[in-house]
């Protein structure tokens, strides 16, 4: 693996676009990033579902829509749908060996994360502007 | 010559294979920690069900409140809400170990039965407090 001490390769082109989904760090970095987001804001969305409880739709609508619960909320998705994503990636490349099916597979993991991800960011944007 | 080799390669004894161990609790963890994430991957779709349901309005809201309150629903609940707090327990743990922290014998038992103890009791300590905001059992 050593290159030679010569080389005027630098070590990050060394590694750049190794590892099995040829992206290097990049997955395993953002999976710990936004893990460490996902704590405070899972915490923070537990706390806001439990002062929900028992509440009528129009006393939801008015809380979900509010601005620091939205906010709180869209952090949440993006945060979780991102690490959910990559989450599932590194599942498909360690169980999915036939090159075909993999590439399908990782394809339908991007679509859902995205539509899901997309439907619950513009389901929280009518809960604040009213659409 | 060849067919004594063959014999005497075919009685050898064979090394010891994975169903001879007992499965280390860090090795059961870390599967439950893949099937919990899994879990949540999916579970993603009872959350974005219920933020459309409440822009949609009172009826569609309505539905899926009926929903969670059957014996079913709170079932699933329970089971997310255990999903996403030993995920998240599991998580820190491997954020310690991410760090170098936390490999000696005693520390990863001891981080692994933490994980699995504080999951069961900080989902039921969420379920208590839920309860009580609703004001009991309903």
């Amino acid at each position: 693996m050593s290159e030679p001490a010569r080389s005027m390769r630098t070590p990050l082109g060394r590694v750049r676009h190794l590892g099995s989904a040829h992206h290097g760090t990049r997955v395993f970095w953002h999976q710990r990033l936004t893990s460490v987001s996902n704590i405070v804001l899972s915490i923070a969305v537990i706390v806001i579902i439990i002062g929900l409880l028992g509440r009528n739709h129009a006393a939801v609508v008015q809380i979900l829509g509010s601005t620091f619960v939205a906010i709180t909320l869209l952090l949440f998705i993006v945060s979780s749908v991102y690490h959910m994503w990559l989450g599932m990636q590194v599942i498909i490349e360690d169980y999915v060996h036939d090159e075909s099916w993999k590439l399908v597979v990782l394809m339908a993991n991007t679509f859902f994360s995205v539509a899901v991800g997309l439907a619950a960011v513009f389901a929280i944007l009518k809960l604040s502007f009213g659409l | 010559m060849a067919e004594a080799k063959a014999t005497r390669l075919k009685n050898r004894p064979l090394s010891p294979h994975l169903q001879i161990y007992k499965p280390p609790l860090t090795m059961m963890m870390s599967i439950v920690h893949r099937i919990t994430g899994g879990a949540l991957f999916f579970g993603m779709l009872l959350l974005v069900w219920w933020l459309i349901a409440a822009a949609a309005g009172p009826n569609a809201y309505a539905s899926v409140q009926w929903f969670m309150e059957t014996v079913i629903g709170r079932l699933i609940l329970f089971g997310y809400t255990w999903a996403l707090i030993h995920h998240m327990l599991g998580g820190i743990k491997h954020l310690i170990w991410d760090l170098g922290y936390g490999f000696g014998p005693v520390e990863r038992e001891w981080l692994t039965v933490a994980t699995l103890i504080g999951s069961i009791g900080f989902t039921v300590l969420v379920w208590i407090v839920g309860y009580l905001v609703m004001g009991g059992l309903r």
